[in-house]
């Protein structure tokens, strides 16, 4: 079932949680709402569910409007962030609760629901916790057990709230992997949110980066990544180093250095702000005029990566330095050395107004 | 051999104080509840098993330990309702006047039972604000087992309310949300969902309730009427026997009321700590 948004406002008091938010989301799709805390990214996933309503604009599913259809009614299903499951209820009535409830003339019988169950308690690797309670599980099995339930009856989309947020990194990635295997398996629209760039880069068909109930950039994650519409979604998206410098043809003024910048060209000199990720650097020993000069603070080798934590002499503005382990072999920078420090290429640059 | 009691009873903990606590409580119960009542025993065993039952199972003496019994009951079971029905209110909404409303529910256990006696019958007798009203439909309030009742429902009502407050205030509404995101409508959600996980403290409240309503004296005196067989409850035939001088007498009815009460409280307890024992926390 496909999704849409159409100019959705929504308010606490005057905090804006939703402002002017207009969103396609195509049949079959995995997307993942990344933000900020307080960016609005759970309160646009409840709307959608239903659980929120909202002060102006639309919600259409399969393009017919969803503004009198209950949560109960919008065939979705919604794992919270805390699992919300029944504690009163053993793992198998958790699950059973969605066709238990359904009305008598469509309700499976008893053994249909059985079969239903065990078949999602399968899916989710958990048989053998059946007859367990909440409270006897761990909580990567509880979300699991959340996820077995919002199946069961059959939703058309899948809402997950922060839904590995409060698990522990191994479980984190293994349920993110398991999440993209059953997305390419049973396709069912799916939103997620998550305040983890990696997460969303990792799992996701579309990101939808918000901030502040503003929609910032839509885009597939390599498209997010590398073509960040503005600073946010940058800074937002990974480690980045940023300077303050003054743009000439081709050249950055860092203080009285100036870095050569691949690709930059500009009409007349501009103050900017110029982001640079840790990989789009390069470090030497040997001394060049267009570099800055800097001490290694800090080296950490324990990773597919190295990284390289730098401070420059001039300014003292630290810098973080990401290298491959072949690079770091070959050139064995050690701890407070001086090194040179140039760019290979820079991420993004945004032109401040210069000071009157 | 010790050693292996003590191992087997005590489970070891890192924080010292077991011993002492135990010691302390048991000390104390020991005073304050446990020896006041043996009183009651020996008192009573003073009379042979004749007598006694012939005190326990006189009309008059059965006569009220129904009434007792039944009206106690009844207000516990209408507190049961509606005292839910206020702590879900308080719990759940805010409104202008809500920290009044909330104070308001522990007026009964502030209020001197013969003042709320008092105004209880005022209210109720067929020239009262109430009892008019009632009269004009052919009820009569004051001085019958109805009287009682709404005395006794005015006394157990903060029971109710204080004991499910804090459960209520425990269950995360997102609770309520799954259940309505999976299809339940209304009364499913009631029904299945909070219903099952406030039973265990609603039960208590219920208990404490009619524990409190069995033995109340002083707010139903004054609306019973006190007609021997008719609105005569247990604790007053006890001050009766007491009046004239019959400790043993009125020892001998304390002790069926106390056997009978006992009983159902233990039933209680039993059937809260079932429904409880898998509402683990989440």
């Amino acid at each position: 079932m496909s999704i849409e948004l159409k100019h959705v406002y929504k308010k606490f008091g005057n905090f804006k949680a939703l402002d002017d938010v207009s969103l396609k989301i195509e049949d079959g799709e995995l997307l993942a709402l990344l933000g900020p805390s307080g960016s609005g990214k759970t309160t646009l996933l409840r709307v959608v569910a239903g659980l929120d309503s909202f002060d102006e604009g639309q919600v259409l599913f399969s393009g017919r409007d969803a503004q009198d259809q209950k949560a109960r009614e919008r065939g979705v299903g919604f794992v919270f962030q805390h699992y919300a499951l029944f504690r009163h209820m053993t793992v198998f009535d958790n699950i059973a609760f969605g066709l238990n409830v359904q009305p008598g003339k469509i309700r499976p019988s008893r053994q249909e629901i059985r079969a239903k169950v065990m078949e999602l308690l399968n899916l989710v690797q958990l048989e053998w916790l059946a007859e367990r309670y909440p409270w006897q599980l761990s909580g990567g099995q509880r979300q699991r057990i959340a996820l077995a339930r919002a199946l069961a009856v059959r939703p058309k989309v899948l809402l997950l709230d922060e839904p590995f947020g409060s698990l522990d990194a191994q479980v984190r990635k293994e349920l993110r992997a398991w999440l993209r295997r059953f997305h390419d398996e049973f396709h069912i629209t799916t939103i997620f949110v998550t305040h983890d760039q990696e997460e969303a880069l990792e799992v996701a068909d579309r990101i939808v980066v918000m901030n502040k109930g503003m929609l910032v950039q839509v885009g597939t994650p390599e498209d997010v990544f590398h073509n960040p519409v503005n600073s946010f979604v940058l800074s937002f998206l990974g480690n980045v180093n940023f300077f303050h410098c003054r743009l000439e043809q081709g050249k950055a003024m860092i203080g009285d250095t100036a870095l050569e910048v691949p690709g930059l060209s500009v009409d007349q000199p501009q103050t900017a702000k110029l982001y640079v990720r840790p990989n789009q650097f390069k470090i030497s020993r040997v001394f060049t005029k267009a570099a800055l000069k800097a001490i290694v603070e800090y080296v950490n080798p324990a990773g597919t990566i190295v990284k390289v934590n730098l401070k420059t002499i001039d300014s003292g503005e630290r810098i973080l330095v990401e290298i491959t382990q072949e690079e770091f072999k070959q050139s064995k920078i050690r701890k407070h050395e001086k090194v040179y420090v140039s760019l290979k290429d820079v991420s993004y640059s945004e032109y401040v107004q210069d000071d009157p | 051999m010790r050693m292996g009691m003590s191992r087997r009873f005590v489970q070891k903990s890192i924080l010292p104080g077991f011993s002492l606590s135990l010691g302390f409580t048991i000390f104390y119960l020991s005073l304050i509840v446990l020896i006041p009542l043996s009183m009651v025993f020996f008192k009573a065993s003073s009379m042979g098993a004749k007598d006694f039952l012939e005190v326990i199972m006189a009309p008059r003496t059965l006569a009220a330990y129904r009434l007792s019994f039944t009206t106690a009951l009844l207000s516990a079971g209408i507190n049961a309702v509606f005292g839910l029905i206020v702590a879900w209110v308080l719990v759940r909404y805010s409104f202008p006047g809500k920290r009044i409303m909330d104070a308001l529910v522990d007026f009964p256990l502030a209020l001197p039972t013969a003042v709320a006696g008092i105004a209880l019958t005022e209210l109720y007798t067929p020239t009262g604000w109430i009892g008019q009203c009632l009269s004009t439909v052919g009820v009569k309030a004051a001085f019958t087992p109805f009287g009682i009742t709404i005395a006794l429902t005015f006394i157990g009502l903060p029971f109710v309310v204080r004991t499910i407050q804090p459960v209520l205030e425990d269950m995360d509404p997102q609770i309520e949300e799954a259940a309505a995101s999976l299809g339940a409508n209304r009364w499913q959600v009631v029904s299945k969902i909070i219903l099952p996980v406030i039973f265990p403290a609603l039960l208590t409240g219920v208990t404490l309730a009619f524990a409190r309503a069995i033995g109340e004296y002083g707010s139903v005196i004054f609306i019973a009427g006190n007609m021997p067989m008719k609105t005569e409850i247990v604790p007053l035939l006890i001050m009766t026997k007491l009046e004239q001088y019959d400790y043993t007498g009125a020892t001998a009815i304390a002790i069926g009321m106390l056997v009978i009460s006992f009983l159902l409280l233990a039933a209680a307890n039993f059937f809260q700590w079932l429904m409880s024992k898998n509402l683990g926390k989440v």
